[in-house]
């Protein structure tokens, strides 16, 4: 029965063509009009009317479809721009994506959780618009002054701007119904908390834009083979690099468009009006175009990225020795210091693992509780001159630099706080079968426990230990254990620094290796050292770790309020994005609540339809929308499900801003869900009565998101004055959730 | 094929009216041979010399512990796991009589005499060995051969792991035999005729195996998601049906399968909790009002408090945060130092703590700020929600304070002191609104133990609040105690909870400290509802985390696959015999092999069939997909999600998976032999082979036989020998 359903379905959309080849009689026979071209009605007893009303019906539809659009793209761009420069100072995490956009400008290398497309942009939009990169963005509230920040914020403004307009097309395209369309554009238009995060200098609205237009251009390209089905395939390729390179979030639209590709090559295995041949190419094109090219383009990002910035930063400890020499200023390019490592040298000690760190020490003392209470040792991602070691004989200090050899026994002393290197068989903080690494004794006097085996990996006893290219272990004399870098972040006590450790399973892996990194010895000679040039698919692989380490590594600190997945949904909480007090120029990044909770109603609307839809046809009955209903909101609802579910197995610190990917499906669901919900009013009234109630239901939307709107608007073009809770306040009474902060 | 089914008719002759007529009354028995064969095996290898090593074997140690506090009705906690596992082994215990008495503190300790070891791992046993004919069983109800359950069973039979774990007082054997009833009940329901309502019973059984197996150890819930999804997958097939009465089917369904497992869930805690009416080691876990059920500790002192918080009132007040300890807010003769080690300044008023003992400096009294008397009026005037109160420490009658000056360890935070007047301009702000947060009407009375309350200081409005910083030597180690300004939502370190209680008579100082000094005592009972218990008890077990330590026999899912580890669960204690989880290497290796195939081929028919090539008959491709689903689903849903766990994993949380992957092997070879092999030469061949494959199974089954049983005591070279991996962490004893 159902497939009696799908027949009449296909009926219905055969009749709309033939329309279609009316109204456009200069289109060619053969092929089909573009679907996004049409603007179909969406009332089916129109196609039993006389031709002549139809077609001028059909032409005031299209004058209809074309004014609709204006007015969402003009409704857009004039909330997302209006007051696009106000506050003039530093806004949330403006101090951290306009001082990397700064950073491309002046060509510094730093180094960042996300992938670097979304920064790069913003630089570029800002060098575009006469931004000179001087601003140094230190923290929020900070003024702009004179310095041309309206260029980035007006780019992110444009991108966000763009999202409503995409929804509109997306539902247009799933549901063929403006009504629809227009009720998911409305509720992105008119919500605060999409306009307040697409008017600053972030990478959301950026992100957004380009799983938006993923989306778009996925659900586009439905014509094979023709000129536009491979322009819709190369545009969705393009954006899903794009997203992924602004955030990994991207992954999940990804995930998305996979999905939906599986199901289309699924249902064309299907089809044995196609040959083998015909699914082979299908097949071939969508590896081509969803796979390699995007992976091309993802790799020429990076690409760029690692050729605009040549110069050291702040991101250069980070990565790996041999990283580093590529970076003008940073000691390692064209580094020239004395080759083999000598006896009374001031060394840096770099571990193995990507991310590893220099081996660091400081004045703290390990606390109580936790192991002996001597001098933490600790492994360091930043440069400092806490990372200083300087090398010594077993006992007495030599006069003349000597050269180390695999095998010798050394000792390493702090140069800041001159204790030795020192372990014992005290369990360490973290990984408690490996022992203790402190800081021990004074003015380089300690005890055995300070002596250290140096080995050079795979080689022999007598070897030269070699700077920067020999990878080298430390054996404890004592215990036998070797000197460990475990990768766990120490509590606040040990400054998150990463702990170190002596570990008594010699396993060569890259934790137990250590490489030499800065070498000073005044008494020897420099000599110019080429260091291995890495490749350009090591640095890749060597940064994306890196990134992915980063991102784990954003774990909630204490007395820090977290946000909760489930908190979003419900619009619990919000973020501060600017000012605090009465005084201040405030913005608040909160969703407007009545569009948030009338998402939250549809979603449940949304299933309980299609439970109702779905037994309802395995009864046999047929039902006019459940097409729609299923393919195109069952899209929806897998896209607001993959943008949105995976957030509760993630450790990382989690953002209220995190739900807008989400939010954005859930608004465009809402969209089908309640246009078909006012649609199926003929279920209980008859016609002329079912009209009406469909009209007054549209109306009373209409009016519930403007007037929600005139409400709540000034969370996003800012607040002065008392705060909410007191009666002068312009959000009087609308604090409707005490977790609310404006 | 039926041919291994001996039928034996006996009939029985009757009270005849016509010695020439029909017989009346006759019983015909069908015995099914090889079942009964496989099953006595089975209890055979699992149960002869059940009591052999007469010493704590592994994870006996654990679970032993709950066994004696069982015997003892002593109440405890296990995150590990519900408690209708413990409460088997319990039972088991119970009827060889054991006593309670022993201590389980180390793995290898002997039994004494005292102990029936035997009736210890009984019921262990016997789950696992019907875990054999439940196979067999099972591989019938999916409507593959007798040859093929025999091959499942065989495969089950000769696993040594499953065998070790059987054998012990460990739970997998009983989690695996409700798994394996949970589906040969449904799979029977499902295949009897739509007409009879007995089939219902089988439902049933479906269902309470389902409730029993959940009960047993958490990871029961995702064979009986699978059930669920099995079930439900048909029942909607159902749905389109219209020669039935949709409706009352479903219901029944949803009945059987959802309603009656939860209500049995649910039971288990109610024996539970029945059974453990005593305080004991864990009590301190709970909140006051569950302390207050149990027999002994708490409920011992406030037996008889009075029950409405009043002006006047003596109370301990505890904070209903059990991280990090529990503890009671807490004062003493000691003043923050003027200057902490960082250099900060404090206010140098009297330390404000929460102390995790019972001490007479947790007695605070409840003052009305409008009135001097310290003692309870008559009638006594109750304190309600909304009250503003004043809080005076028992024995220095210093007033609870906060103040604009920051915490000694959370300097985001307000100070909380016993005010003193310095003369330093710095007024007293000592008053504190009653905030109920449990409360029922806005008027509440705050109630002693059941009421948790929230303080709010009326000058700042910042919450009083357990910090859970430890203060330093200057604070004696106590738990910091702070105001919080920012109050957002619920948490419960923010709630306190009145424990001790009295009403409070003298007036003076010196009568007052010896009043605080002499013990609570009046007599009421209260009790506390069984839901409330039962959501209480749940939500600590799933919420009080253990902490994470690595174990040398650990092991991550991915190694399991290819049986990368061990575990040695027991050496003798002067010899080399010894007991180590090792799983019959052949069958895992023919177990991976059926999972891939199985795979491939499910690929290539689905593909094919897409294109509207039906290699296989709609019937044989319905019982072949149905295959997938249980077996291969089964595996999956035992498996993978350990891949996402944080927790510290071991061998043995494969087992479950790898039974699904043993009915699996056998129900493809015959698929295999009856739909994909046409010649007769090629199903010889593969017979052929099969014979090999099961002697080999067999024989690697008594090679390790002697790290099953630990006995025979092998030899250093015979141990080396054993060890066919690298990995495998075999012990040996040097002479």
């Amino acid at each position: 029965v159902s497939v009696q359903g799908r027949a009449n379905f296909k009926i219905l959309r055969d009749t709309s063509t033939l329309r279609n080849r009316k109204s456009f009689p200069t289109s060619a026979p053969n092929t089909p009009v573009s679907k996004g071209q049409s603007c179909p009605t969406g009332n089916d007893a129109q196609s039993s009317n006389g031709t002549s009303a139809q077609f001028s019906s059909r032409l005031s539809d299209r004058h209809m479809c074309t004014v609709l659009l204006v007015l969402v793209v003009g409704l857009s761009f004039s909330t997302r721009l209006y007051k696009i420069t106000e506050p003039p100072h530093v806004c949330w995490d403006e101090t951290h994506f306009g001082k990397m956009g700064s950073y491309y400008i002046n060509r510094t290398f730093f180094f960042d959780v996300h992938p670097p497309l979304g920064k790069m942009l913003i630089g570029l939009a800002g060098y575009m618009t006469g931004y000179d990169g001087t601003f140094p963005f230190m923290k929020p509230g900070d003024k702009y002054e004179h310095h041309n920040y309206w260029g980035m914020r007006g780019f992110c403004a444009v991108l966000g701007s763009l999202l409503p307009i995409f929804a509109y097309l997306i539902v247009l395209e799933l549901s063929r119904s403006e009504t629809a369309a227009l009720i998911a554009a409305s509720l992105l238009i008119f919500d605060t908390g999409c306009i307040t995060i697409s008017q600053y200098i972030l990478l959301d609205p950026i992100l957004m834009f380009f799983i938006m237009a993923a989306v778009l251009s996925m659900v586009k390209f439905n014509q094979p083979f023709s000129a536009s089905w491979w322009l819709w395939l190369v545009l969705t390729g393009v954006n899903l690099a794009g997203a992924l390179g602004v955030k990994f979030v991207g992954l999940f639209v990804i995930l998305l468009v996979g999905l939906n590709t599986v199901w289309d090559l699924w249902r064309l295995l299907g089809d044995l009006s196609l040959s083998l041949v015909d699914i082979a190419k299908h097949f071939l094109a969508r590896v081509v175009g969803l796979i390699l090219f995007p992976l091309f383009f993802y790799v020429t990002v990076f690409a760029i990225h690692f050729v605009v910035l040549n110069k050291s930063g702040p991101g250069d400890g980070f990565f790996s020795s041999a990283f580093q020499s590529r970076l003008i200023g940073n000691n390692l390019h064209n580094a020239s210091m004395p080759e083999y490592l000598a006896y009374g040298s001031t060394i840096t000690v770099k571990n193995l693992r990507i991310a590893g760190g220099y081996l660091h020490s400081h004045w703290h003392l390990y606390p109580e509780g936790v192991g002996a209470r001597q001098q933490q040792v600790t492994a360091y991602l930043h440069k400092d001159y806490n990372n200083l070691w300087l090398v010594h004989r077993q006992n007495t200090q030599s006069p003349t630099p000597d050269l180390v050899r695999h095998g010798d026994i050394i000792r390493l002393e702090h140069k800041e706080t001159t204790r030795n290197l020192h372990s014992h068989l005290h369990e360490a903080p973290l990984t408690k079968k490996h022992f203790q690494v402190t800081g021990y004794g004074n003015n380089g006097t300690g005890d055995a426990n300070d002596l250290w085996q140096v080995e050079v990996c795979g080689g022999q006893k007598g070897d030269l230990v070699k700077v920067l290219r020999s990878k080298v272990r430390f054996l404890h004399r004592a215990t036998g254990c070797v000197l460990y870098s475990s990768g766990k972040t120490l509590p606040k006590w040990g400054w998150e620094q990463v702990e170190v450790t002596c570990s008594p399973y010699l396993k060569e892996t890259p934790s137990s290796q250590w490489n030499i990194e800065d070498h000073i010895n005044p008494k020897l000679p420099n000599i110019s050292l080429s260091v291995l040039k890495p490749h350009f698919l090591e640095i890749l692989l060597e940064s994306h770790i890196v990134m992915i380490r980063g991102n784990s590594g954003l774990k909630p600190k204490d007395n820090e309020m977290n946000s909760k997945p489930w908190h979003w949904p419900i619009n619990y909480q919000g973020l501060r994005f600017s000012g605090v007090n009465e005084t201040e120029y405030r913005v608040y990044l909160l969703g407007n609540p009545v569009l948030w909770w009338m998402n939250l109603a549809s979603l449940g609307l949304y299933l309980i339809m299609v439970a109702v839809a779905s037994v309802a046809l395995q009864r046999g009955f047929s039902l006019k929308h459940s097409h729609v209903l299923m393919r195109g909101g069952g899209l929806l609802l897998l896209g607001w499900l993959l943008h949105y579910a995976p957030f509760y197995t993630m450790g990382r610190v989690l953002y209220y801003h995190h739900y807008f990917p989400a939010m954005l499906f859930s608004s465009m669901l809402t969209g089908i869900t309640l246009d078909i919900l006012l649609k199926s009013a003929d279920l209980l009234l008859r016609p002329p009565y079912s009209d009406w109630l469909q009209r007054a239901g549209q109306l009373v939307l209409l009016f519930t998101v403007l007037h929600s709107f005139y409400l709540f608007h000034p969370l996003s073009y800012g607040m002065t004055g008392p705060l909410a809770h007191e009666p002068g306040s312009s959000m009087a009474g609308l604090k409707w959730m005490d977790s609310w902060e404006f | 094929i039926g041919r291994h089914t001996v039928s034996r008719t006996n009939t029985l002759r009757g009270l005849n009216h016509s010695p020439g007529g029909e017989l009346p009354l006759v019983v015909t028995a069908q015995v099914d041979l090889v079942l009964v064969l496989v099953s006595l095996l089975a209890f055979w290898t699992r149960l002869s010399r059940l009591s052999y090593p007469n010493a704590v074997v592994f994870d006996e140690v654990y679970y032993g512990q709950f066994v004696s506090l069982y015997m003892k009705r002593v109440f405890f906690i296990d995150d590990s796991g519900p408690p209708l596992g413990h409460m088997i082994l319990a039972f088991g215990a119970y009827l060889g009589g054991f006593d309670g008495n022993f201590l389980w503190n180390r793995i290898g300790a002997d039994y004494p005499s005292s102990v029936s070891v035997w009736s210890l791992r009984l019921l262990p046993a016997l789950c696992g060995s019907l875990c054999v004919p439940l196979v067999y069983l099972l591989t019938l109800e999916l409507n593959f051969s007798h040859l093929a359950a025999l091959g499942a069973a065989l495969l089950l039979l000769l696993e040594n792991s499953l065998i070790v774990q059987s054998r012990f007082m460990l739970l997998e054997s009983v989690l695996i035999f409700f798994v394996l009833l949970a589906f040969l009940s449904y799979l029977r329901f499902h295949n009897a005729p739509n007409s009879s309502w007995s089939r219902f019973s089988w439902l049933l059984l479906s269902g309470a195996s389902c409730a029993a197996a959940v009960g047993v150890k958490y990871m029961g819930v995702f064979s009986y998601l699978l059930l669920l999804g099995v079930a439900s997958l048909h029942t909607w097939n159902l749905i389109g049906d219209h020669t039935l009465n949709v409706c009352v089917q479903c219901v029944c369904r949803f009945m059987c399968l959802v309603v009656v497992p939860v209500l049995l869930y649910v039971f288990w805690f109610y024996i539970h909790l029945g059974l453990l009416s005593h305080s004991g080691p864990h009590d301190q876990l709970m909140s006051s009002a569950f302390q207050a059920s149990l027999q002994g500790g708490l409920s011992r002192i406030t037996q008889g408090q009075p029950l409405e918080v009043a002006y006047g009132s003596q109370v301990t007040l505890r904070s209903s945060a059990s991280q990090p300890i529990p503890c009671w807010l807490h004062s003493h003769r000691a003043n923050y130092p003027v200057r902490y080690e960082n250099g900060r300044g404090s206010s140098h008023q009297q330390q404000v703590t929460c102390y995790p003992f019972k001490d007479v400096n947790n007695w605070w009294i409840i003052k009305d700020p409008g009135k001097q008397k310290l003692v309870v009026g008559s009638p006594p005037q109750p304190v309600r929600h909304g009250d503003v109160i004043q809080l005076v420490h028992g024995m220095t009658s210093r007033f609870l304070n906060s103040h604009d000056v920051a915490a000694p360890m959370s300097p985001h935070a307000q100070e909380v002191s016993g005010y003193i007047d310095f003369n330093v301009s710095m007024a007293a702000q000592n008053l504190w609104r009653v905030h109920i947060s449990n409360r029922e009407a806005e008027s509440d009375v705050w109630k002693t133990i059941l009421s948790e309350v929230r303080l709010v200081h009326v000058n700042t409005s910042a919450v009083l609040k357990l910090s859970g910083v430890s203060l330093p030597d200057w604070g004696f180690r106590q738990l910091e105690v702070v105001a919080e300004k920012l109050f957002k939502g619920h948490s419960s370190v923010l709630g306190w909870t009145v424990e001790e209680h009295r009403y409070g008579t003298s007036q003076e100082q010196k009568e007052r400290e010896a009043e605080l000094h002499s013990p609570t005592h009046i007599d009421i009972d209260r009790k506390m509802s069984f839901w409330a218990k039962f959501l209480e008890l749940q939500w600590k077990m799933l919420t009080v985390k253990q902490e994470d330590s690595e174990h040398k026999y650990s092991s991550s899912p991915l190694e399991w696959i290819t049986m990368e580890t061990n575990i040695a669960y027991w050496l003798h204690s002067s010899t080399n015999a010894q007991i180590h989880l090792i799983g019959n290497p052949v069958s895992w290796g023919v177990a991976n092999l059926s999972l891939l195939a199985y795979q491939l081929l499910a690929a290539v028919y689905l593909v094919r069939r897409r294109r509207g090539i039906k290699d296989l008959p709609d019937a044989v491709w319905c019982r072949f997909s149905c295959l997938g689903c249980v077996c291969v689903g089964g595996w999956v849903v035992n498996f993978v999600p350990f891949l996402l766990m944080e927790k510290t994993l071991f061998l043995y949380h494969y087992l479950p998976a790898l039974c699904y992957l043993y009915v699996l092997s056998p129900a493809l070879l015959e698929h295999a032999h009856t739909h994909l092999l046409s010649s007769a030469i090629q199903r010889q061949a593969l017979g052929v082979c099969v014979s090999a494959v099961l002697l080999t199974v067999f024989l690697s089954y008594r090679n390790f036989c002697p790290l099953t049983y630990g006995s025979p005591e092998l030899s250093a070279n015979q141990l080396q020998g054993l060890r066919w991996r690298e990995t495998w962490d075999i012990l040996y004893r040097h002479r």
